[in-house]
C-alpha cells in the first residue's frame, strides 16, 4: 500500500496558469501557461502516463504575451482560452482569446521528451474577446457540461457573456453586467455552476463573494465580507448545488451554503498564508484541494459536509451488480473531517492546484518557480472510499 | 545484724529489700513491732532464711560461716563494730521498755485493790431497787384493768365521725365539681379523681350511684365544654395542651384526642405559614416579566419571625404531643414533616427573592438562625435534617453562583473601561495610561474583587456558624461549590472570554477588538498562567482547605495550560490583526500604483514611511507589557553601521545575476539554491511571548505580502528601482525589531528578485544612490 511518489515536472519559466483538460475523459492531461516578460511564453501539454509514471509534454508558442489564467473547452480538447498580459512600454493590458490547438496535440502524443523542444508549435488563434471597452481581464470560465459555446469572462468591474460562432472563430458579446459601487470592484476570480443547469456564476471582489443569474445577468446573493481580506478563489461542490468554497487572504477556506449566507458551514485554518486556490474533487466532493503560497498544498477530507456525509449504504446484492461504479460504493464508516495530507513538495509559492478531469484520484499543482508536481489521493483514503 | 551485701543469690524476691516490714538490719524496731502484731503479709513474707539475722530462722552457724568465707576482712571488722553497736542499742531499749512497764504494773494492782471494796458495798442497794420495783408494777395493774372500758367506746367514736366526714365530702363532690366545672377545670378534675376510686366501689348502694351518675354528668359535660374549647380557634398551644391534657384524664379516647389536637395544632401552624407567605410576593406564574418589589422586610428578620414563630409554635407542640401522647409519633412525624416541607418551600421562595448581592453576612446569620432552630425541632423530627441541609446548602450554593456572576459582570465592566480608556481621544501632549497601568489595573481589580467575593463565601465556613459544621459545608461546598464552581469557573471563563476576542466575530462585522486590548489580554492570561492562577488556588485552598477523601479537583497546572493557550491564542491573534493592518496598506500601495509608467525614484515612498512608523509604534506598544526576547546573535547594536555596508556590498552581488538577462535556467538555479539553504518560513505562525518574536510575526507577515503583490505587477525600470529604493529603506529599519535578520533579509531579496523578474527593463539602481535617497529620508 506503499503511496506512489510524487512526479515533479520543471517548467522554465515562472507560471502561474494551470487547467486540466476538461474534454479529455480517458487520458491524465493538464495544460500549463508560462510567465515570462522577456521570452516567448509557452503552453506546455503535460501528458501523465499513469501506469508508468512517465511524464510527456509537448510544447504550444503563446507569443501574444504572459498567461495570466487558462481554461479548457468542456466539449472540444483541441480548443482553450487563455488570459495574457500584452505590454507596451507604458501599459499592461490583460486580454483574453480563445486558442486552438493543432489537431495531432488533442489527444496527446508519445513522443520522447527531448524532441519535442525542437518541434515547437503555434496556437491557432479562433478569436480576441474585444475587452477595449471592459478593460483587464481576470479570467475565462467555459459553461460546465456545455457544447464549449458559452464562455463567461470577468474583465476589472464587468461580466461579459459571450456566444462563440462559427466553430469558435467569432466571439460574440450576448449580454453583461456590471458591478457598479464604492471600493474595490474588480472581479478576482469566478466559477460557473453546474448546477441548477448552468444558470449561476459566483464571482470574487475583495472581500465579498457574488453570486449571479446569467439569463438575468442580476445578482442573486451577496456574501459580503466572506474572508478577512482578499477573495482568492471558488468553486462549486460538484454534487450539492448550494455548497461553495471559497479561499483568501486571511489563510482560511470556507464553505458556503448559498442559501443561508450569514454564517459559513464549515471553515479551514490550515494555511500559512494566503489560500490561492480551492479545488472540490469532482467525484468525491469530499475530497477537498488548496495551494497557498506558503508553498504548500493541502488535502482535506471535509466528510461532514460532502454529499455522501455517511458514506452509501448499498446491500451486498446491490453491490454486486454495481461492483463497477464508482459513484455507488459505499464508506464503511464516517470518517471525521480532517487533514488528509500535506504536500510540500514546492519550494515558491503556490498558485494553482487541479484534480485531473481523467482520474478522479490525481491532481497536479503548480508552483511560480514553474514547478508542477502531480500527486494522488493516499491509497488508503481511496478504498476507504471506494469499498 | 542483716545480710545485706551478702545475700544475693540466696534471698528470695520478696525477702530482699527494706521496703517491707520484713526487717532488713537498717530498721533495728522491726522486731518488737513483730512481736507486738505481725501482719499477716509480713508472716507470708517470711521464708526460711538462716542467714537472716532478723529472721525466726537464723542459724549463727551458717551465718558466720558464709561471713566469713565472703566477706573481706575490713568488711568483716567493719560489720563486726556494727553489730557491736547494734547490740548496744537494743540492751538499752529494753533497760528502758522494763522500767516504764513496771510502773503501770503497780498502778493496776491498785485501782484492782479499791475496786474490789466499792462492788461489796453496790449490791445491797441492788437488792432494794427490786423490791421497790415490784411494788409498783402490782399497782399499775391495777389501774389500768379500771380504765379499759372507757377506752374502747372512745376509739369507737372517734371512728364513726371520721367516717361520717368521708360520706360528707363525697355528697359534696358534685357540687364540688360543678362549682369549678366552670371556672377551674383542673381542680374539678382533681377532685373527681379522688372521688372516682370510692364512688365506683360503693356504687351498690343507691345513694352512692346517685351520686356518682351525678359526677359523671358535670364530667361529662365538662369534656364536651373542654372539646369545645379544643376547636377554638384563638387557642395558643399552652392552652391546647392543657386542654388535651384533661381531656385525657377524663378518660377521652387517646386515638381521637390526638387526631383533634394536631387538626388544631395544623390551624395554628397553618395561619403562621400564611402569616410568612404574605410576606412573599404572589408567585408570579407568567414568569419574571415584571420584577417583583423588593420584599417588606430583610431576609434575616423573615427567617427570625419564621423561626420564632413557626418553628416555636411546632416544637413547643411537638414535644406536648409526645408527654401527651406518649412516644408513639407516628402521627406526628408526617403531620410535622408535612409542615416543615411547606415553611421550607417558603423559605426557600424568599430566598429566591435575595436576588442582587445584598448583604452576604445577613444571609448567612438568617440560614444560621434557621439552621439553629431548626435543630431543636430536628430532634423531634430527625426526617426533616436532609432536608433542612440541602435547603441551607442550596442557598449557599446559589449565592456562590450569583458571585460568580457578579464576578463575570464585574471583569466585562473593567474591560469595558479598558476599551474605554483605549479608544479615549487623548489631548496631544498629553500621554493616557500606559498599558501597564491598565493591566495591573484591570488584574488588581479583578483579584481584588475575587478575594472579596472569597471572603463573603467564606462566611458561610466561619466557626461560630452552626451549619458550617455539617459534613457538606466542610467538604463538597469548598471543593465543589466554591472551588470548582467559583474559583476554577471563573479563571475558565477568564480565559474562554479572552480567546472570544481571538476567536470571535472579528471579520463578519462585529466591532472587533482594538489591537492593543488583545495585547493586554494575552498578557493578563500569561500572568494567570505564571502566577495568579496558583496564587488564587493556594488562597482557596488556604481559605477552604479542601478534604483528602473529597471529590477530584481540578488541578492547576491544567488551569494553567488553559490560560496559556488563551494567551497564545490572542496573541497569534495580535499579529495577524497588526500584520494584516500593514500588508493591508502595502497591498493597496502596490496594486494602485502604476509602476510601468512612474518616474525615477528620488524618494522613500510614503506607505514605506508609514510601514516604519506602524511597526515602530507596534514595537512600543508590545515593550510596554513583553519582555525583549531573545535575538539571534548575528549583531550587535555596534555591529549596526558594519551591517548596512555588508548588505550594500553583498546583497546586490547576490541578486545580480537574475537582472542580467541570462538563460532563464540560471535564476532558477539560483533561486532554488538560495532555498535549500533558508529554512522555510512560516508566515501566519505561532510566536513566542516575547517582544521580538510579536515583531518578528508582523514584519513576516507584511513583507510577504509585498512580495505577493509585487509578483502580480509588471515594473518599468524605473518601478524596479522604486522597489529597491523602498526595500533598502524597509531593511535599514526593520531588521533591529526582528529576531533574525536573515529572515527580513531573505524576505527583501526575494521582493527584489521577484521586482526583477517582472520588470520590463531591468536595470538596477546604483547602490549608492540607493543609500543616498534612504538616507535623505
Amino acid at each position: 500500500m506503499e503511496d506512489d511518489a510524487p512526479v515533479i515536472y520543471g517548467l522554465e519559466f515562472q507560471a502561474r496558469a494551470l487547467t486540466p483538460q476538461t474534454a479529455e475523459t480517458d487520458a491524465i492531461r493538464f495544460l500549463v501557461g508560462t510567465q515570462s516578460l522577456r521570452y516567448d511564453n509557452q503552453i506546455h501539454i503535460i501528458d501523465f502516463d499513469d501506469e508508468n509514471n512517465i511524464i510527456n509534454k509537448n510544447v504550444l508558442l503563446h507569443q501574444v504575451g504572459e498567461i495570466w489564467h487558462i481554461s479548457t473547452s468542456p466539449a472540444d480538447k483541441g480548443v482553450l482560452a487563455t488570459c495574457y498580459n500584452k505590454t507596451s512600454d507604458t501599459k499592461v493590458m490583460t486580454c483574453a482569446a480563445v486558442w486552438r490547438m493543432p489537431k495531432e496535440l488533442e489527444s496527446g502524443s508519445h513522443e520522447s521528451p527531448d524532441d519535442s523542444s525542437s518541434n515547437t508549435q503555434t496556437l491557432e488563434l479562433l478569436c480576441h474577446l474585444d475587452n477595449t471597452a471592459h478593460g483587464n481581464m481576470a479570467c475565462v470560465m467555459w459553461e460546465p457540461m456545455g457544447d464549449g459555446k458559452k464562455i463567461i469572462s470577468l474583465a476589472d468591474n464587468n461580466i461579459l457573456l459571450w456566444d462563440l460562432q462559427e466553430s469558435s472563430a467569432k466571439a460574440v458579446l450576448s449580454s453583461s453586467a456590471a458591478l457598479e459601487g464604492k471600493g474595490q470592484l474588480k472581479f478576482t476570480s469566478g466559477r460557473w455552476s453546474p448546477h441548477h443547469n448552468c444558470t449561476q456564476i459566483a464571482t470574487a471582489n475583495d472581500t465579498t463573494v457574488r453570486g449571479w443569474d446569467t439569463r438575468s445577468m442580476r445578482q442573486i446573493y451577496c456574501i459580503e465580507n466572506a474572508h478577512g481580506q482578499l477573495v482568492r478563489d471558488l468553486d462549486f461542490n460538484p454534487n450539492k448545488q448550494y455548497y461553495l468554497a471559497s479561499c483568501g487572504d486571511d489563510c482560511k477556506v470556507k464553505f458556503w451554503d448559498t442559501r443561508n449566507i450569514t454564517e459559513p458551514v464549515k471553515t479551514l485554518e490550515e494555511h500559512s498564508h494566503w489560500v490561492w486556490n480551492v479545488r472540490y474533487n469532482h467525484s468525491h466532493d469530499q475530497l477537498i484541494l488548496t495551494g497557498s503560497s506558503d508553498s504548500r498544498v493541502i488535502l482535506s477530507n471535509m466528510v461532514s459536509i460532502s454529499s455522501e456525509p455517511f458514506g452509501h449504504m448499498v446491500d451486498d446484492d446491490e453491490l454486486s451488480d454495481q461492483e463497477e461504479q464508482h459513484q455507488e460504493e459505499k464508506i464503511k464508516e464516517p470518517l471525521q473531517d480532517s487533514v488528509i495530507a500535506t504536500y510540500e513538495e514546492h519550494e515558491d509559492s503556490v498558485y494553482a492546484v487541479e484534480w485531473s478531469s481523467a482520474d478522479p484520484w490525481l491532481f497536479a499543482s503548480l508552483s511560480y518557480d514553474g514547478r508542477l508536481v502531480i500527486n494522488r489521493v493516499p491509497r488508503a483514503l481511496k478504498y476507504h472510499i471506494l469499498l | 545484724a542483716g545480710s545485706g551485701t551478702g545475700s544475693g543469690a540466696a534471698d528470695s524476691p520478696e525477702a530482699t529489700g527494706g521496703s517491707t516490714g520484713g526487717g532488713g538490719w537498717r530498721r533495728p524496731h522491726g522486731p518488737l513491732q513483730r512481736y507486738y502484731g505481725p501482719s499477716t503479709a509480713e508472716a507470708a513474707e517470711a521464708a526460711p532464711d538462716p542467714t537472716d539475722i532478723n529472721g525466726p530462722h537464723f542459724d549463727p552457724e551458717v551465718f558466720m560461716t558464709k561471713v566469713r568465707s565472703e566477706c573481706p576482712l575490713g568488711q568483716l571488722l567493719a560489720r563486726e563494730a556494727a553489730l557491736g553497736r547494734e547490740i548496744r542499742a537494743l540492751d538499752s531499749d529494753m533497760q528502758t521498755l522494763l522500767y516504764e512497764n513496771y510502773n503501770k504494773f503497780i498502778s493496776a494492782t491498785d485501782t484492782i485493790r479499791k475496786m474490789k471494796v466499792d462492788f461489796r458495798h453496790m449490791e445491797a442497794e441492788m437488792d432494794d431497787l427490786a423490791a421497790n420495783m415490784a411494788a409498783i408494777s402490782a399497782s399499775s395493774a391495777r389501774v389500768s384493768a379500771a380504765l379499759q372500758d372507757r377506752h374502747r367506746r372512745g376509739a369507737q367514736l372517734a371512728g364513726v365521725q371520721a367516717l361520717l366526714r368521708k360520706l360528707q365530702a363525697l355528697v359534696e363532690v358534685p357540687g364540688r365539681l360543678r362549682r369549678w366545672a366552670g371556672t377551674e377545670p383542673a381542680r374539678a378534675l382533681r377532685c373527681h379523681a379522688r372521688a372516682r376510686a370510692v364512688l365506683r366501689h360503693y356504687r351498690h348502694l343507691p345513694s352512692f350511684r346517685a351520686i356518682e351518675d351525678e359526677s359523671h354528668a358535670i364530667m361529662a359535660e365538662l369534656a364536651q365544654r373542654l372539646r369545645t374549647r379544643l376547636r377554638e380557634e384563638t387557642l395558643d398551644p399552652k392552652e391546647l395542651t392543657e386542654c388535651v391534657e384533661m381531656l385525657l384524664q377524663l378518660e377521652e379516647p387517646a386515638e381521637e384526642l390526638s387526631e383533634e389536637f394536631l387538626s388544631q395544632a395544623g390551624t395554628r401552624l397553618e395561619a403562621e405559614l400564611a402569616a410568612l407567605e404574605a410576606e412573599l410576593p404572589a408567585a408570579d406564574p407568567s414568569g419574571t416579566a415584571t420584577t417583583p418589589p423588593p420584599p417588606a422586610s430583610d431576609i434575616l428578620d423573615f427567617v427570625d419571625r419564621g423561626s420564632s414563630a413557626f418553628v416555636g409554635t411546632l416544637c413547643q407542640l411537638a414535644s406536648s404531643y409526645r408527654t401527651l401522647f406518649g412516644e408513639d409519633t407516628g402521627r406526628l412525624e408526617p403531620f410535622a414533616a408535612a409542615l416543615a416541607t411547606r415553611y421550607f418551600a417558603l423559605l426557600e421562595r424568599r430566598l429566591a427573592l435575595e436576588r442582587g448581592l445584598g448583604d452576604t453576612s445577613l444571609l448567612v446569620r438568617a440560614l444560621d438562625r434557621f439552621h439553629r432552630r431548626l435543630r431543636a425541632l430536628l430532634e423531634l423530627l430527625p426526617a426533616g435534617a436532609d432536608a433542612a441541609a440541602e435547603l441551607v446548602a442550596r442557598a449557599a450554593r446559589e449565592r456562590v453562583d450569583r458571585y460568580l456572576r457578579a464576578l463575570q459582570t464585574f471583569f466585562l465592566g473593567c474591560l469595558g473601561d479598558v476599551r474605554q480608556a483605549l479608544a479615549a481621544p487623548r489631548p496631544p501632549g498629553k500621554e493616557g495610561p500606559g498599558l501597564p497601568d491598565l493591566l495591573a489595573t484591570l488584574a488588581a481589580s479583578v483579584l481584588g474583587q475575587l478575594k472579596a467575593v472569597l471572603a463573603y463565601v467564606q462566611l458561610f465556613t466561619a466557626r461560630d456558624v452552626a451549619f458550617a459544621s455539617l459534613p457538606y459545608f466542610k467538604g463538597e461546598f469548598c471543593v465543589t461549590a466554591v472551588r470548582e464552581g467559583l474559583v476554577v469557573a471563573f479563571v475558565r471563563w477568564l480565559c474562554r472570554t479572552a480567546r472570544g476576542f481571538a476567536d470571535g466575530p472579528a471579520e463578519r462585522g462585529a466591532p472587533a477588538a482594538p489591537p492593543a486590548l488583545l495585547l493586554l489580554l494575552a498578557r493578563l492570561c500569561l500572568d494567570y498562567e505564571n502566577s495568579t492562577i496558583s496564587y488564587i488556588l493556594t488562597l482557596t485552598d488556604e481559605q477552604f482547605p479542601p478534604q483528602d477523601s473529597g471529590p477530584a479537583v481540578t488541578p492547576g497546572p491544567a488551569l494553567c495550560a488553559e490560560a496559556r493557550a488563551a494567551a497564545q491564542r490572542l496573541l497569534d491573534h495580535y499579529v495577524q490583526v497588526q500584520g494584516a493592518a500593514v500588508a493591508q496598506m502595502l497591498r493597496k500601495s502596490v496594486e494602485t500604483r502604476d509602476w510601468l509608467g512612474t518616474v525615477e525614484p528620488r524618494n522613500v515612498r510614503a506607505v514605506m514611511k508609514r510601514v516604519v512608523e506602524d511597526i515602530t509604534a507596534i514595537d512600543v506598544q508590545v515593550g510596554q507589557l513583553f519582555e525583549e526576547g531573545v535575538r539571534r546573535a548575528q549583531s550587535s547594536d555596534s555591529s549596526r553601521r558594519a551591517f548596512s555596508v555588508y548588505s550594500s556590498s553583498r546583497a546586490p552581488g547576490r541578486y545580480a545575476p537574475s537582472y542580467t538577462p541570462s538563460a532563464p535556467m540560471d535564476t532558477h538555479l539560483l533561486s532554488n539554491i538560495q532555498k535549500l539553504f533558508s529554512e522555510r518560513i512560516d508566515i501566519f505562525s505561532p510566536v513566542e511571548f516575547n517582544k521580538v518574536s510579536v515583531l518578528t510575526g508582523i514584519i513576516k507577515i507584511s513583507l510577504k505580502t509585498l512580495l505577493e503583490c509585487v509578483r502580480l505587477r509588471t515594473l518599468g525600470r524605473f518601478g524596479l528601482q522604486q522597489v529597491q529604493v523602498d526595500g533598502h529603506y524597509l531593511q535599514l529599519y526593520l531588521w533591529r525589531f526582528a529576531s533574525d535578520e536573515r529572515v527580513v533579509q531573505g524576505l527583501l531579496d526575494e521582493v527584489a528578485a521577484s521586482a526583477a523578474h517582472r520588470c520590463l527593463d531591468p536595470v538596477p539602481m546604483e547602490h549608492s544612490v540607493v543609500e543616498l535617497i534612504c538616507e535623505r529620508g
